[in-house]
């Protein structure tokens, strides 16, 4: 009795919603004035264009931007980069279920800590040491080649090919699947396997009508990450890449940097945006969210 | 054999292929940075620390090193503020649009990072604005955020408000709750958020390489030289330190708040 409390905190705990109001202000503001407001700001650079006299921004609205990037090479290069984006997602995939699948159901709980920071590692290694990596692996010097001499095969001369930098890419990611997948597959009831072995369920059976539709979630999660890291990416295709590896965040990263010309590249910015999001409605659509 | 031993054999070596795959690499660059030799050839021929020193003596590398420390210092000390006003704002409150707020702070995560750099670019150039040190910040702050709201969130989630209560029917005031009872209860996830954003923030190049202008961080300077080519062993040696730099903040956070969490931050679709 008879503590003296602040007026301003009694008016916090009172109303709530001040109270959230206040919390969520600062943070929201940041995103709202520099994140959201660039985003627009891009998407209206996209409708401008560089006057080729003064290689000034011409602020006309105009699709010529957009026109521009349904013709000439950029087709092929928003074919290849998404193709090499489902490549990459559907390697991983792969690759990271079966590993998964023993790190949540089969391995002792000791053993799945150990495989757990052996995932944690690679996956918050430093990103250009692990693209470098593989120039050191693929190149004609390299580990690759080596190795395949030793056991008596042709070298395979895979350094700065499509080749090694569908390799670079499945490797940087293979930790962003594993994860998610880890996460749905551990958190499947055991007494689901159990039941559906009661009921006559062999082990594939299990498999195929158990535990894949119940990591399916996991597996979505993980492709979002692996595709829209490979639709963004330029570093990558520069370094490990060769002649015919532009992906679309090269032709950004040139356009902008080299060429100056912000609004073509801004036009181009939009292109992984709308897979993106035509990606993630596909997944929902599925279900793919509902068990998350 | 029967058949179940069998998939369990197969099993196991598919996780022993992965393994092998996951850390060839790591080590293989690790050792061409104790590379006697100026041109990489395996098998290394003979061992040196001398490319440790180069590495150490150049003010390049130390310019962009500095550079780098200080960008991830400043993005960390904002992303922690901003992160976890974020997470208690978005825990407690029920109302309409706290659904679209988490997937406003996850979007930089979810969208490729190329994305946010040009936005960003768009918009200091729009606005006059020349890129600096703060046009790095702001974009690594960007991103930053959501990993201390993610580490936050979870927190908050697993403690229970009765605390809060208790202390408050205790007669403490919302300043004394706050430093006594809600401070040291999501201590070591602040902590290890900000390892996370830090070791984030210390490696990011995708976004960096539009706010940056003619600066360098050490990931740019690292992109530089590796496409240069002109001086690899010192590169080496480099992205060696790199590694174990950030294998420190990394490991402390997974002691921290367990290797789940930190293994998690990469979910950013997780709803929250």
């Amino acid at each position: 009795m008879g503590r003296r409390v602040s007026p301003v905190s009694a008016a916090l705990v009172r109303r709530a919603w001040l109270r959230t109001t206040l919390l969520l202000s600062p943070p929201l503001a940041w995103f709202l004035v520099i994140y959201l407001a660039s985003l627009v700001i891009m998407l209206i650079t996209s409708l401008w264009s560089v006057n080729s006299f003064t290689q000034t921004i011409d602020h006309t609205l105009t699709t010529q931007n957009f026109h521009q990037i349904t013709t000439g090479a950029y087709p092929r290069i928003i074919a290849r980069t998404v193709l090499l984006a489902a490549l990459v997602t559907v390697t991983d995939a792969v690759l990271a279920f079966p590993f998964a699948y023993v790190m949540a159901r089969v391995a002792t709980r000791r053993t799945q800590r150990l495989l757990l920071v052996a995932v944690l590692l690679p996956l918050w290694a430093s990103y250009l040491a692990k693209v470098y990596a593989w120039i050191s692996i693929l190149e004609k010097g390299g580990t690759l080649n080596w190795t395949f001499s030793k056991i008596g095969l042709p070298a395979p001369n895979l350094g700065f090919t499509n080749a090694a930098m569908w390799i670079a890419f499945t490797y940087i990611w293979l930790p962003y699947m594993i994860v998610p997948i880890y996460g749905a597959l551990e958190r499947i009831p055991s007494s689901l396997l159990e039941a559906s072995a009661d009921l006559g369920g062999s082990g594939r059976t299990t498999m195929g009508r158990v535990v894949l539709p119940l990591a399916l979630p996991g597996l979505v999660a993980g492709s979002i990450f692996t595709f829209s890291l490979t639709l963004g990416d330029y570093v990558t295709p520069l370094l490990v890449g060769g002649a015919n590896s532009t992906l679309i965040g090269n032709a950004i990263y040139e356009n902008l940097l080299t060429g100056g010309n912000l609004p073509l590249a801004a036009a181009l910015s939009t292109v992984p945006i709308v897979i993106m999001v035509v990606y993630l409605v596909v997944a929902k659509r599925l279900g793919a969210f509902d068990a998350l | 054999m029967t058949r179940g031993t069998l998939t369990r054999a197969g099993l196991w070596a598919w996780v022993a292929g992965v393994l092998l795959f996951l850390f060839v690499p790591i080590i293989t660059i690790v050792l061409f940075a104790f590379d006697r030799s100026k041109v990489e050839t395996w098998p290394i021929r003979g061992w040196t620390t001398h490319w440790f020193s180069v590495a150490f003596h150049d003010p390049q590398v130390r310019s962009a090193f500095i550079l780098s420390i200080k960008a991830a210092t400043v993005a960390t000390i904002v992303a922690l503020l901003l992160g976890s006003l974020a997470a208690f704002g978005v825990h407690r409150a029920r109302f309409f649009g706290r659904d679209s707020i988490s997937l406003l702070l996850i979007l930089p995560l979810a969208l490729p990072g190329i994305i946010t750099g040009v936005a960003l670019n768009s918009a200091f150039q729009y606005a006059g604005i020349p890129l600096s040190f703060w046009t790095i910040v702001i974009g690594h702050a960007t991103f930053c955020i959501v990993v201390v709201y993610n580490n936050v969130i979870a927190r908050l989630r697993r403690t229970s408000g009765t605390l809060l209560e208790a202390s408050a029917d205790l007669g403490a005031s919302g300043l004394q709750t706050l430093r006594f009872v809600t401070l040291p209860m999501i201590a070591t996830a602040l902590v290890s958020g900000a390892l996370l954003a830090f070791a984030l923030s210390f490696d990011e190049v995708i976004v960096t390489t539009f706010t940056a202008g003619a600066q360098n961080t050490l990931p740019i300077w690292i992109f530089g030289a590796i496409r240069l080519g002109q001086q690899l062993p010192e590169v080496n040696a480099v992205v060696t330190i790199v590694l174990v730099l950030m294998f420190i903040p990394i490991m402390i956070a997974a002691r921290l708040t367990g290797s789940e969490n930190v293994a998690r931050m990469a979910e950013p679709s997780r709803k929250t």
